[in-house]
């Protein structure tokens, strides 16, 4: 994007879900509250806007970000995947089909988050991202529930389903390394 | 939110010049802590620079063996970085122990350095607070002290510096090199980097408005075993109440700084050379000088066990 400069409204273009996108946006608008309220894009949720619960967790170039603490306007040329670009009802991703068999959810509201967080998150695994948990920083981690644990835990649920979580990410993870 | 003017940076120098011409100008890099405090109106700036084109996305080898990591570095990708895995795994362990996937993925390692406290009055704008309104009071020393500072703090303030990953850089040679708005660079140990509030406590760190931090270096591996342990009240994604970075080496001898105690990452070197004496004697010289509140004294018992856990495993 060029550099440009406004007080008020300035264009913005991305693709969300492999579609491009343009906005004309104010800068003060977060990269959540453009999927959501500008392209109707709902399945990110807003838990509490500061980072802290994950519900509004979003794939932007193949990582996971809080989409609450980003501004859209910093993500011009960017790749932006949400649930809606991972699974619909009729064609669902292995993943959510597992939380649905894992009963992975009560209210379903940290559920989008809780899906794109952990797709992401088995990646960081592939790519020898560290954890807290690990005990040889050189080895790359296996995928266990400590694991899981782990690096799940900037996705909060507040129905507490988090062992029918860790169940649904364990099974997909495993047919994938099978 | 207040309304805000955006523009991208195309130069670390030419972002320099735009901050320094505008106090209410602030640079933006993940935004992770900044949008946050924007949000709460803790922060009100007119005028963002988004630095995150700029080309300080690298890790490079030093000539001398050290490292010169880019400021824009996330995170996740410093921690994942072989080097840093093998030679200075405290750093890579402290990292990991801070926020979240999806906040170390966002967070860069200039952004992380300058991350502001996490004291819950300076938080609450219904409350006084000399950081955030200086002059207006310490609503905290009289008030709920528990994750607040014990040490280097003054009757202004008693915050902490809440990080981790700075804690386990003071192990190293780290300095922390920044450019101005008319192109001069200058080097600035991470020991003296983040300031003691003293009468001033809206100053967090001895950078000049508009001063733009370029890299943090890292001296050459030194030898020895390396370690950090964070103590907090949940297992994951929390703030530090207290935290141990060490090196120590068979000899006995070594370096620890603390976390979560003090305005800045706490390293007493006086203290370290009393490590073949025992958790103890190090605890006990390093916060001689401590002044903790009624709420926050159990953190200088915490700290000595914290330490002695580490030096356990150090010799298993
Ligand atoms: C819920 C939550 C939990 C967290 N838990 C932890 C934790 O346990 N441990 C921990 O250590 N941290 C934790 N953090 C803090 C997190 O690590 C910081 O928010 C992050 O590191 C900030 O980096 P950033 O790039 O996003 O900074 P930004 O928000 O972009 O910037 C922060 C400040 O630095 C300035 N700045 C940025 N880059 C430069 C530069 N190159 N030169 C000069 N100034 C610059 C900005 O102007 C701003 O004032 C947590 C954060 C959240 C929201
Ligand atoms: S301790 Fe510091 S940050 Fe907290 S209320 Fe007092 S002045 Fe503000
Ligand atoms: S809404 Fe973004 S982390 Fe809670
Ligand atoms: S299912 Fe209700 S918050 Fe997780």
């Amino acid at each position: 994007m060029a550099p440009a400069s406004s007080t008020t409204s300035m264009k913005v273009s991305f693709r969300v879900n492999g579609t491009p996108r343009e906005l004309e946006l104010d800068p003060r608008v977060t990269l959540l509250d453009a999927l959501r309220e500008h392209l109707h894009l709902t399945g990110a949720k807003k838990g509490c806007d500061h980072g802290q619960c994950g519900a509004c967790t979003t794939i932007v170039n193949g990582a996971r970000i809080n989409a609450c603490l980003s501004l859209a306007v910093m993500h011009a040329g960017d790749e932006i995947t949400t649930i809606e670009g991972i699974g619909q009802p009729d064609a669902l991703h292995p993943l959510q089909a597992a939380f649905i068999e894992h009963d992975g959810y009560q209210c379903g509201y940290c559920t989008p988050g809780q899906i794109c967080s952990a797709l992401a998150m088995l990646e960081e695994i592939d790519r020898a991202v560290p954890s807290h948990v690990q005990e040889d920083l050189l080895q790359k981690a296996g995928i266990t529930e400590a694991e899981i644990r782990e690096r799940m835990s900037g996705n909060i649920c507040r129905c507490g389903a988090y062992a029918n979580i860790v169940a649904a990410i364990l099974e997909i993870a495993e047919g994938e390394t099978a | 939110m207040k309304a805000f003017s955006y523009e991208r940076a195309r130069s670390p120098q030419q972002a320099a010049a735009v901050v320094a011409a505008n106090p209410e100008a602030r640079f933006i890099a993940g935004g992770t802590n900044l949008i946050d405090l924007m949000k709460l109106q803790i922060e009100a700036p007119r005028h963002l620079v988004d630095v995150q084109d700029l080309d300080l996305h690298r890790i490079e080898a030093k000539e001398d063996g050290g490292l010169r990591i880019g400021a824009l570095v996330s995170n996740t990708a410093l921690a994942t970085d072989e080097r840093i895995r093998r030679d200075y795994g405290a750093v890579a362990r402290a990292i990991m122990a801070g926020a979240s996937g999806q906040l170390r993925n966002k967070a860069t390692t200039a952004g992380n350095l300058l991350q502001r406290t996490r004291c819950p009055y300076f938080y609450d704008t219904a409350q006084r607070c000399n950081k955030r309104a200086p002059g207006s009071g310490c609503a905290a020393i009289e008030g709920f002290s528990r994750g607040l500072g014990v040490i280097g703090t003054s009757e202004h303030c008693i915050a902490t510096y809440p990080g981790d990953m700075a804690v386990a850089l003071r192990l190293f040679e780290t300095v922390v090199e920044t450019v101005d708005a008319e192109g001069a660079v200058r080097m600035i140990p991470l020991a003296e980097f983040h300031r003691l509030p003293g009468t001033t406590p809206e100053r967090d760190t001895v950078l000049e408005q508009g001063e733009f931090i370029t890299a943090v270096h890292l001296g050459p591996p030194p030898e020895g075993r390396q370690f950090y342990q964070k103590v907090r009240d949940r297992a994951s994604y929390a703030f530090a109440l207290v935290s141990v970075a060490a090196l120590l080496r068979p000899d006995g001898t070594g370096r620890v700084a603390f976390g979560g105690v003090a305005p800045r990452p706490w390293r007493v070197e006086e203290a370290e050379e009393l490590l073949p004496q025992g958790a103890r004697a190090v605890t006990d010289r390093a916060f001689r000088d401590a002044r903790p509140t009624a709420g926050n004294a159990f953190k200088l018992p915490l700290a000595t066990r914290t330490l002695a856990y580490v030096m356990a495993q150090a010799k298993g």
